[in-house]
């Protein structure tokens, strides 16, 4: 199983959300710009990565259960999201990785771990 | 005879509030695990809570959610004041969509709204009037298994 921490380290993230915890499993990963999707595939548990990084994003994975959200291509959400995010327990992170090359790190991690397809 | 509810809450929603969406959602979600309800019916209303609230702030004017909860049943039903839906069965095609460009850049109105509201309901009524709004009644048998 793969950790958040483990996500943090391979995709040289940043934690947005200092204090929130390090060592949640990410059972899925989803990835996806359009909250719409979101909403309507993530499964409950799953890491998100999206380049959109307004408020509805925290409100949208609080809502259907996701684990945490990595924004990626070096988006940073505003003081607002972060601090609805810690309301809600949800760690945020970000990294400068673009979408394409997030995603493929953690095909090559989920591989490593064996949980890959 | 129907169970009475037992838990019963309405709430506001004003058009076009972009920055309070999701509010009504949340807060239907946290009652409803404060209630007790099961994980995965918790999930199934607040997602359709969440749609159909985008909804209201997306295309109507001003409109109230209204959340009742019985033994086996969670009930959610939303009321608009807006321009309603002219073509009802083409508006729960999914990818079918009238939504700004604005809409799309919050992450919203790819089309899949209504008919999501609909795959996580057990029971699901539109009634739409062009002119003057639109009425769901959305209903969730609790420890459903319907995904």
């Amino acid at each position: 199983m793969i950790t958040l921490k483990d996500v943090l380290t391979r995709l040289d993230g940043e934690l947005l959300t200092p204090g929130l915890p390090l060592d949640l499993e990410c059972p899925r990963i989803f990835a996806s710009d359009l909250m719409s999707d979101v909403l309507t595939s993530a499964e409950p548990g799953s890491l998100l990565l999206t380049g959109l990084a307004n408020v509805h994003v925290v409100c949208t994975c609080s809502v259907a259960d996701l684990t945490a959200v990595v924004f990626v291509q070096g988006k940073r959400p505003g003081a607002d999201v972060i601090s609805q995010a810690r309301a809600k327990n949800l760690p945020l992170i970000a990294t400068r990785l673009p979408m394409f090359q997030a995603c493929s790190e953690m095909a090559v991690l989920l591989g490593e771990k064996g949980l890959g397809r | 005879m129907a169970a009475e509810a037992v838990f019963r809450q309405e709430f506001p929603v004003k058009g076009g509030d972009f920055a309070k969406a999701g509010t009504v959602a949340c807060q239907i979600k946290d009652l409803l695990k404060e209630l007790g309800i099961d994980p995965q019916t918790v999930r199934r209303a607040a997602i359709a809570s969440y749609e159909a609230e985008m909804n209201v702030i997306m295309y109507a004017y001003e409109g109230r959610m209204k959340l009742a909860v019985k033994p086996g049943e969670v009930r959610i039903t939303v009321d608009d004041k807006g321009p309603g839906i002219p073509d009802v069965g083409l508006a729960m095609t999914e990818g079918y969509s009238t939504a700004t460009a604005e809409m799309r850049e919050l992450g919203f109105g790819a089309g899949m709204g209504l008919p999501n509201i609909k795959k996580n309901a057990d029971r699901f009524h539109i009634d739409s009037r062009v002119g003057r709004g639109t009425r769901l009644e959305i209903t969730i048998h609790t420890n459903g298994h319907k995904p």
